[in-house]
C-alpha cells in the first residue's frame, strides 16, 4: 500500500511543534518519544504500520482547537484517532503526521430521557454509551462488533453499523448533532436535540467522512427504550440459494427482524470446532432475531418458521429462553475468533443487493478455488452487508498480496452486481485505490470538492478514502 | 425546459450562464422567490428497478408520487418516511414528484420512529451546476463508500444540483394501524404524555397533539402499527401507561386511524387557518414553552412535541421567540412580498453559513441553480 513520502520540512518542525503543544497541553498529553509513538503505529488493519511523528491526547474541545490551530498554521497533517479499531486503516498514521487521539474525551455531558437523547464526548466507547443509560432501560442502537472498544468518534467517522441496523439504522440515522473542530481551530455546532437540521444536511456529510472534514469532540445521540425482549431462531439450509430466498421472503412478508445473520459452511465448521455451539452440519445457516413482548416474539418467530418450512430446512431451532438465545448467538459471535484460530484472515465488507446473494456466494467459491485461498462468509444478510473472511498466512511470502488481490476481486464483484465496496467499515487506505471501480472521475471530483470546502489545505487524515493519484496535487498545494 | 433525460439536462446546464428555476411538479413552492427560466424534471420519469425482496426501489426524479405509492402498495410496501402532500397547505396544484420530496426532505409523523426521507435515501444521480452528471451512494442499505452526498442532496432544494434519479429503501405496510387518543390535555401535559409513550417499549410510530380551539377540545394522538395481535397488545399497554392522563379513546379501525394520521401529516386543520404558516423544529420538551411565545392563531405539534406547525399573523418574524432555544424555524407559507422580507430558512451562524456558501460555490459555480430559494 503506497503512502505519501514524508515531508522533510514537516519532520524538521518536530521539536518546535513539541514546544508549541506543551504550551497548550499538559506534558503527559504530548507523546514524542519514539518508543511511545509506536503505540499509535497502526489500527486494527495491522498489516500496515507507520509510527507518527507525534501524538497528542487532548481532554477538552479547547485543547483540540489549540492543537489544530497549531497544525494548521504549521501545515502539519493530522490523523484523528478514536480507539484505533478501524479495519480499513482509517487511523493509520503517516510518518510526518500528528496523531490526535480523542480517548480522553470520554464524559457523558447530558442524558435526557424525556427527549430521548444523550450528549457525550466523542472518545467515549460505543458500549459505554448504552452503559450510561441502561439502568433506565434505554440503549444506543448502533452496535459494531468492536463496540466494547470502539469510540463514538470513530463510529461517526466511519458511519458504523452493526448486527441490529436492519431495524435501527446505522450511526448516521442515530446521530442528531455534533460539536466539531475545523482544521483551522474554529468550533462549530451542528444539530442537537431537534430531529432535523436547517439548511443543508451538513451533519449527514460529516458522518462517514472518515475524519477528513473536522474533529468531532461531542455528539448528541438518539437513545431508545429497550424492547421488552428479544429471541432468535436458527435455521439451517442445504444450499446458499435457498437461505438467500428465505431471507427475501421473510422481508417481503412484512416481518422486520432486528437482525438476520448468515453463515456459510466453512464458517459454520470453523466456529463449531472453536466454540462448540452445536450448530447443524449444513451449507448455510440463518440466525434471525425478533423483538417485542413474549407473545409478539412467539408470533413473529412462528411466521418466520412457516416461511422457512416451505424451503425444507435442515434444522430449525427456536429459542425459548435466554440461555437458548445465548447458545444460538455463541457461534456467530465467535466466528471471527474461530477463523483467526485457523489462520490469519482479511475481513471484507462489501454490500450487495439481497437478491444477488446466491450468485455472489457461488462466484466467491469459484474464485477461492482459483486463488487457492479459503474463505468463510459470515454477514448481515437482511441488509446485504457481506463479511467474507479470506484466510492467508502472513508469514508466507506473497500470501498477503494474493489475499488482497482476491479481496479486491470480491469487492469488484460486489460493485458489479449493484452493491458497494464497503457497508460499514469505511474506505480508509484499504479500499482507497478501488474507488475508481464504484465512482467515475466526476463522482469522485464532487466528493473531493466537499473536502476542499471543509479542509482547504488537505491536512486532515490525508491519503485515505480517495485514490492517491486523485489527491496528490491537493495535498501538495 | 423539460429535458427528456440526464444528458439533455446536462447540456442545458453546461450551455447557460443564466439562472434556472428547478421544478419537479411545482407543488411545493417553498423558499424565497426564484428568478430564471424553469427547468422541470417531469419528463425524466419511470421506475428503473424495484426489488420488493431487497426493500429497494430506484426511480427517476420526475416520477409522480402517486405512481410510486401505487406500485409499492400493490406489493404491500410503502415509503415509511410518510411524506406529506403540500398542495392543500400551499394551495398549489400539479403533480407531486419523488424528486421534489427528496429535494425538500419531506418527512412525516413516522420520522420519530423510522427516520426522515434522508434516512431512506440510498443513492442519487444528479446534474450539478456545471453540468456534470454525478452519482453517489447506490441501491444497497449499507454503504459507507466515500462521502455521503446522498444526505447532502436531500433537503438541498435543487441548489446543489438537479436530481435525476433516486434510490430509496422501502418498508412493508403494516397489517394494522391504531391510535390511542387522549382528550382534553393542555400542551404541557400532552407533551409529557407523548414523551412517556415514546419512552416506552411499545414502538410508537406517531405522537401528535392538536390543542383545543373555539369549536373542539384538544386531542393527543399516539400511533402503533404492526401485526393485529401486536397492535392490540400495545394499545392495551399504552392505555394502561397513560391512564393518569385523563380521558382515553382508541381508534382500532385501521382505515379510520390512517385518515387521522394523513390529516396530521398534511397539517390539515392548521393549514385551513388564514395567516403565515411556519414550521419549527425544536427539542420536544421545549415545544409547549415555545408555542406560548408564538402568539399563534393555530398550532399543531408532531414528533412528540418537537415539530410545531404554527399559523401566525401575516408578516410576523417569529424567530425572535426561538432565541435561547435550540432549533430552527422555516417560513413555509406566506405571500411573495413577505418572503422577500423574511428569510424562509433559519439564518445560519457565520461558520456554518461559510460552509454552505463554500459547498454551493463548488456544486453550482455559475450561481444559476434556484438562486434565492435558500437565501
Amino acid at each position: 500500500m503506497e503512502m505519501p513520502i514524508p515531508d522533510p520540512a514537516i519532520l524538521a518542525k518536530k521539536s518546535s511543534l513539541i514546544d508549541q503543544f506543551l504550551a497548550v497541553l499538559p506534558s503527559e498529553a504530548v507523546i514524542f518519544d519514539e518508543h511511545e509513538t509506536r503505540a499509535y503505529e497502526c489500527d486494527a488493519l495491522t498489516a500496515y504500520k507507520c509510527p507518527p511523528m507525534l501524538a497528542v491526547l487532548p481532554s477538552t474541545t479547547q485543547e483540540v482547537s489549540a492543537i489544530l490551530r497549531i497544525c494548521h498554521q504549521e501545515g502539519v497533517p493530522v490523523v484523528p484517532r478514536g480507539s484505533g479499531t478501524s479495519l480499513a486503516g482509517g487511523a493509520l498514521p503517516t510518518a510526518d503526521c500528528v496523531i490526535l487521539g480523542v480517548a480522553r474525551l470520554n464524559d457523558v455531558l447530558e442524558t435526557d430521557y424525556e427527549n430521548r437523547i444523550i450528549r457525550v464526548q466523542s472518545g467515549r466507547t460505543n458500549l459505554s454509551v448504552t452503559g450510561a443509560v441502561e439502568h433506565n432501560e434505554f440503549f444506543y442502537a448502533p452496535d459494531p462488533s468492536s463496540q466494547l472498544a470502539c469510540a463514538i468518534a470513530g463510529n461517526i467517522a466511519m458511519n458504523s453499523g452493526g448486527a441490529h441496523c436492519l431495524k435501527y439504522g446505522v450511526t448516521t440515522n442515530n446521530l442528531m448533532g455534533v460539536r466539531m473542530v475545523m482544521m483551522d481551530g474554529s468550533v462549530v455546532d451542528i444539530g442537537g436535540a431537534h430531529l432535523d437540521a436547517s439548511g443543508l444536511d451538513l451533519l449527514g456529510v460529516i458522518c462517514g467522512s472518515e475524519g477528513q472534514l473536522g474533529v468531532v469532540t461531542e455528539a448528541t445521540l438518539r437513545i431508545l427504550r429497550k424492547p421488552e425482549g428479544a429471541r432468535p431462531v436458527l435455521i439451517g439450509f442445504d444450499t446458499n440459494e435457498v437461505a438467500g430466498a428465505c431471507v427475501s421472503e421473510i422481508i417481503r412478508a412484512g416481518i422486520l427482524p432486528v437482525a438476520i445473520e448468515f453463515m456459510d459452511r466453512p464458517c459454520i465448521r470453523a466456529t463449531e470446532n472453536f466454540a462448540h455451539a452445536g450448530y447443524p452440519d449444513c451449507e448455510a445457516l440463518l440466525i434471525i432475531e425478533v423483538e417485542g413482548s413474549d407473545s409478539e416474539i412467539d408470533d413473529q418467530l412462528a411466521r418466520i418458521i412457516d416461511i422457512a418450512n416451505v424451503h425444507n430446512p435442515v434444522e430449525i431451532r427456536e429459542s425459548k429462553s435466554e440461555a437458548e438465545s445465548a447458545k444460538i448467538w455463541l457461534g456467530r459471535k465467535s466466528a471471527f475468533g474461530a477463523m483467526g484460530q485457523i489462520n490469519d484472515y482479511m475481513c471484507l465488507d462489501g454490500t450487495i443487493p439481497v437478491s444477488s446473494l446466491p450468485h455472489v456466494l457461488t462466484r466467491i467459491k469459484e474464485m477461492s478455488g482459483q486463488y487457492g485461498l479459503d474463505v468463510g462468509n459470515v454477514f448481515h444478510a437482511g441488509d446485504g452487508n457481506m463479511h467474507p473472511l479470506i484466510l492467508f498466512d502472513a508469514n508466507k511470502p506473497g500470501d498477503l498480496e494474493l489475499c488482497e488481490a482476491f479481496g479486491a476481486d470480491i469487492l469488484r464483484l460486489c460493485v458489479e452486481v449493484g452493491g458497494c465496496l464497503t457497508g460499514e467499515h469505511g474506505v480508509g487506505i484499504e479500499k482507497r485505490d478501488l474507488m475508481h471501480t464504484q465512482y467515475n472521475k466526476q463522482d469522485l471530483q464532487a466528493q473531493l470538492s466537499v473536502k476542499d470546502v471543509f479542509d482547504p489545505k488537505w491536512l486532515l487524515n490525508p491519503a485515505k478514502v480517495f485514490p492517491l493519484d486523485s489527491t496528490t496535487s491537493r495535498r501538495a498545494a | 425546459m423539460n429535458p427528456a433525460d440526464e444528458l439533455e439536462l446536462a447540456e442545458i446546464i453546461q450551455n447557460t450562464t443564466a439562472p434556472l428555476a428547478i421544478r419537479g411538479g411545482g407543488t411545493r413552492p417553498i423558499g424565497g422567490p426564484v428568478a430564471g427560466e424553469t427547468v422541470t424534471t417531469t419528463a425524466m420519469n419511470g421506475v428503473v428497478l424495484y426489488e420488493p425482496g431487497s426493500l429497494t426501489i430506484v426511480v427517476r426524479a420526475g416520477t409522480p408520487m402517486a405512481d410510486v405509492e401505487k406500485l409499492l402498495a400493490q406489493n404491500g410496501q410503502r415509503l415509511a418516511f410518510e411524506p406529506m402532500d403540500h398542495r392543500p397547505m400551499l394551495g398549489s396544484t400539479g403533480t407531486p414528484t419523488i424528486g421534489g420530496v427528496v429535494a425538500a426532505n419531506v418527512s412525516g409523523p413516522r420520522r420519530i420512529q423510522s427516520g426522515a426521507c434522508r434516512d431512506f435515501l440510498l443513492g442519487v444521480r444528479f446534474v450539478d451546476g456545471a453540468g456534470n452528471i454525478i452519482k453517489n451512494g447506490g441501491r444497497v442499505m449499507k454503504n459507507v463508500t466515500g462521502y455521503d452526498l446522498v444526505k447532502l442532496m436531500a433537503g438541498s432544494y435543487g441548489t446543489l444540483g438537479v436530481l435525476t434519479e433516486v434510490s430509496l429503501k422501502v418498508l412493508p405496510q403494516p397489517q394494522a394501524t391504531a391510535s390511542v387518543i387522549l382528550r382534553g390535555l393542555n400542551n404541557d401535559d400532552a407533551q409529557k404524555a407523548m414523551s412517556r409513550a415514546l419512552g416506552s417499549p411499545f414502538d410508537i410510530s406517531g405522537a401528535a397533539h392538536l390543542p383545543a380551539d373555539e369549536t373542539s377540545g384538544s386531542e393527543t394522538f399516539i400511533r402503533v402499527e404492526g401485526f393485529d395481535s401486536s397492535v392490540a397488545y400495545r394499545v392495551a399497554q399504552l392505555k394502561d401507561l397513560l391512564k393518569s392522563s385523563g380521558d382515553i379513546a382508541v381508534q382500532t379501525d385501521s382505515v379510520a386511524a390512517q385518515k387521522q394520521w394523513s390529516d396530521i401529516r398534511d397539517v390539515t386543520a392548521v393549514s385551513a387557518v388564514d395567516g403565515d404558516l411556519w414550521r419549527l423544529s425544536v427539542k420536544p420538551s421545549d415545544g409547549p414553552a415555545i408555542a406560548r411565545l408564538l402568539k399563534a392563531k393555530a398550532v399543531q405539534f408532531d414528533w412528540g412535541g418537537g415539530l410545531i406547525w404554527a399559523v401566525v399573523q401575516k408578516r410576523t418574524d417569529l424567530r425572535s421567540a426561538l432565541q435561547g432555544f435550540n432549533g430552527h424555524a422555516t417560513l413555509v407559507r406566506a405571500n411573495t412580498s413577505t418572503r422577500r422580507q423574511i428569510a424562509t430558512f433559519q439564518p445560519e451562524p457565520a461558520p456554518l453559513a461559510a460552509l454552505t456558501r463554500g459547498l454551493r460555490a463548488k456544486f453550482d459555480p455559475k450561481s444559476i441553480l434556484n438562486q434565492g430559494l435558500m437565501g
